[in-house]
């Protein structure tokens, strides 16, 4: 057991900290905000420089090898600043299906694109009935000759409106809630029969409403074997999910930094609020949920490495669920202890406030992963006596 | 980073796992299964078997008869033995009076005291709390004068654990009115059978005698026994509290706890099923299990950060691990308030003290409320969570 981190990862971590403390404060977020994508190309061309596009992939793919431990640093670091680029429906989804999935031919035709940042991918899932269940998809696929023609509705897909290439879900067999008869297919975004609907998320992230109409693609579009793309769809959400409760961890990191700060400077009733025992107490209480939150975070990333993927799963779903009531009550309190000027869209607390709310939800929210723990048999490992999680 | 147990230490859970599953008798493993109280030779019968193996004080340096374990194996053991379940070291001894001893004891302490604390054959108990200073320990008006080679001691002390059972009491005293009030505090250890020492019980709301009240009057004790230097108390009693805390995430015990209503729960109807099988009973036990899980990482950062020997107490994030174990230990006993229900409101006495069958209600249910009742008590002892939390602000958030 080693909480330590070795010397390389300290080197990235404090790299990645350096980028966003040079480029990337509340007011350059702001103006990188206002440019027409809603995010900044020259930003992303800047992580594509340090390399941080092709930490995970393989050094055979191009990339760097990084493991969990190097996208916990680079998450929690872009959680810290609230970047708002698609490094998650990119690099983790896109790049998680594309690693875990793709063709020797897939692999290389996309991966060096995205890691020199030519190229953006978003993971076409949610529809209009499905909520979290990774399952419940009613977009169709059918062979035609020997192409797939693809229809259906999607919704809530993450920087859906800037990607190139789409990883869609669809169904090519079975009823809409059966884990078999699952596919996914990399879709150009401009191809002949989808149309997107762009738009702003709570937070100042983006997301797009997708539609596919006639959408024709080629056998080799496939990824991995189809109707049988449920299990991979989980493994590279569970560990997209564990990533983004390292983002949260960094924005809790920094909603709680500043609300101390806060606290030491403003004054009411002729005293520091800092003074006051009943908002120490308050917090410390933030406090303690973000050092939870902390640990629970290294726990889901690590356990994404688990063979079993039921034991990946169950270990992101109390991980989900430990950053989800973490995320409430420092995103929360942090509002109430600031006092008015956090409700204002000029301080920087009630967008870290705003993005700790959307993190809770993505993905399912903290009943939803709740429920599903609980089903799995809470924290024991069925069968195996005295394995906690 | 790597959170994986290594092979070795896979090895060495199982081996404890062995030893707790063979070496502990059936007699001390029911009553502790069942949650009934042990007798002091109960303890000292287990502590014994342990202190045959060389497990009794692993925390210890080894040549004071510690294991040299590193702080992770030695968390693997806590763990192992609260979900044998098997009793817990007498806190007293094994975390606070030996560490103490060996900081700061003399060469004449140790030899005489640390053998005979590591067996139990003394037994020690704490004064540390009085009538007038409870979270506000350092207010504490216990006087010790001297006079020639001992000092005289005259207060009174409470909440006194075990204290009618203990042979010797390790206090803290005021030596010096006139400083601040950290500085002219001294700890001394006194036999319990010296004269002037009057032990009176305290029957607490689970309706056992666990607690008493200790007077001192006119108390002499020889001036060999203060520990360490003179008004140089609090620092020591700083030391203890903070061993104390590391250890009181307690993480095995209320894991412990909800197996077990797990366990119950699958006799108890509940719709057309049972309780165990109810998604909300379900979702709670897994909710708080959730917690525990946090709380278990955070437990190891801890330790894995500070010298084994002190079980991370210079770490102020111990103070979370406290605060928050003791929570957690109190949701799991509610979580078996609720699968007791009816059962639970029996008061047995003679069976919470260890009786062999209850006088006619269920074995598995009576002390179920007496332990709920009980566990109160963890938010409030060694430091209360408005401390902890006052500790926090203080020095770790800067407020």
């Amino acid at each position: 057991m080693d909480f330590n981190l070795t010397g390389d990862q300290r080197l990235l971590k404090e790299a990645v900290e350096r980028l966003l403390a040079d480029t990337y404060d509340f007011a350059q977020r702001k103006s990188l905000l206002a440019e027409p994508d809603g995010w900044s190309r020259t930003q992303w061309q800047r992580f594509a420089d340090m390399g941080l596009l092709g930490l995970p992939f393989a050094e055979s793919d191009g990339g760097f090898a990084g493991g969990p431990v190097e996208t916990m640093i680079v998450m929690e670091a872009f959680g810290n600043a609230l970047v708002v680029e698609p490094y998650l429906p990119t690099v983790l989804l896109g790049g998680g299906f594309l690693r875990l999935a793709g063709s020797d031919e897939q692999r290389q035709r996309l991966i060096p694109r995205i890691i020199d940042g030519s190229l953006l991918m978003a993971f076409a899932q949610a529809e209009p009935q499905s909520l979290y269940d990774l399952f419940r998809v009613e977009t169709r696929a059918r062979r035609v000759g020997g192409a797939w023609v693809i229809d259906g509705h999607k919704r809530h897909v993450l920087h859906g409106d800037s990607a190139d290439v789409l990883v869609v879900s669809a169904r090519i067999d079975g009823a809409s809630n059966d884990t078999e008869g699952l596919a996914l297919f990399l879709v150009d975004a401009t191809a002949p029969g989808v149309t997107r609907r762009g738009y702003r998320l709570q937070d100042h992230t983006r997301a797009a409403e997708i539609r596919l109409e006639n959408v024709r693609v080629e056998n080799d579009a496939v990824l991995g074997q189809p109707g049988h793309a449920f299990p991979i769809i989980t493994r590279v959400v569970d560990s997209t999910i564990a990533a983004l409760c390292c983002e949260a961890v960094g924005v809790m990191a920094n909603a709680h930094e500043r609300t101390i700060e806060y606290m030491k400077l403003r004054k009411q009733f002729g005293a520091t609020l800092g003074s006051f025992q009943a908002l120490q107490h308050r917090a410390v209480d933030m406090f303690v949920q973000l050092e939870l939150a902390r640990s629970i975070a290294m726990y889901g990333v690590m356990s994404c490495e688990d063979t079993d993927p039921q034991a990946c799963s169950r270990a992101v779903s109390a991980t989900k669920v430990q950053i989800g009531q973490s995320a409430r009550l420092i995103g929360q309190e942090s509002l109430q202890l600031h006092g008015g000027i956090g409700m204002t869209e000029d301080y920087p607390a009630g967008h870290y406030f705003r993005r700790l709310t959307m993190i809770e939800m993505l993905f399912g929210d903290t009943s939803y992963h709740l429920a599903a723990l609980a089903e799995a048999g809470g924290g024991w490992r069925t069968g195996r006596r005295l394995e906690f999680f | 980073m790597d959170l994986r147990y290594s092979e070795e230490d896979i090895r060495f859970r199982e081996d404890v796992r062995t030893f707790f599953r063979t070496a502990l008798p059936d007699d001390i493993r029911r009553k502790v299964v069942c949650g009934q109280r042990l007798s002091r030779e109960d303890v000292v019968r287990w502590t014994g078997i342990l202190h045959a193996k060389g497990w009794a004080t692993p925390g210890w340096p080894v040549e004071w008869g510690g294991t040299g374990w590193d702080s992770v194996k030695q968390y693997i053991f806590k763990e192992e033995l609260l979900m044998a379940p098997a009793p817990e070291a007498l806190v007293f001894n094994t975390s606070m009076i030996g560490p103490l001893l060996i900081a700061f004891g003399s060469d004449e302490q140790k030899s005489h005291f640390l053998p005979k604390i590591a067996t139990l054959e003394y037994w020690f108990c704490q004064g540390f709390s009085e009538p007038e200073s409870g979270s506000d320990l350092a207010s504490l008006r216990t006087r010790a004068v001297q006079d020639g080679d001992e000092y005289v001691v005259n207060g009174q002390k409470i909440w006194t654990t075990m204290g009618h059972r203990a042979d010797w009491c390790f206090l803290l005293v005021r030596t010096d009115p006139d400083a601040k009030k950290q500085r002219g505090i001294s700890m001394l250890m006194v036999d319990m059978k010296t004269s002037g020492i009057t032990v009176k019980p305290i029957i607490t709301i689970d309706g056992y005698h666990d607690l008493n009240e200790t007077f001192f009057d006119n108390v002499r004790i020889p001036a060999a026994n203060l520990i360490g230097e003179e008004n140089k108390g609090w620092d020591y009693a700083k030391y203890l509290l903070g061993h104390e805390r590391s250890a009181q995430s307690r993480v095995g015990l209320s894991k412990m706890r909800l197996q077990r209503a797990r366990q119950l729960a699958q006799d108890i109807a509940c719709g057309t099923g049972c309780l165990a099988d109810d998604p909300q009973f379900r979702e709670r036990i897994a909710l708080i299990e959730v917690e525990l899980k946090a709380l278990e990482i955070l437990t190891l950062r801890v330790i894995a950060d500070g010298p084994a020997s002190t079980g991370g107490a210079s770490d102020p994030k111990a103070s979370i691990l406290k605060l928050k174990g003791v929570a957690l230990q109190q949701a799991a006993t509610q979580v078996l308030m609720e699968v007791a229900g009816y059962d639970a409101m029996e008061y047995d006495g003679e069976f919470l003290k260890g009786a062999a069958e209850p006088a006619g209600g269920e074995d598995w249910a009576l002390t179920i409320a007496p332990n709920f009742y009980f566990a109160r008590h963890v938010s409030i002892a060694a430091g209360s969570s408005e401390v902890q939390r006052n500790i926090i602000a203080h020095s770790v958030l800067g407020l």
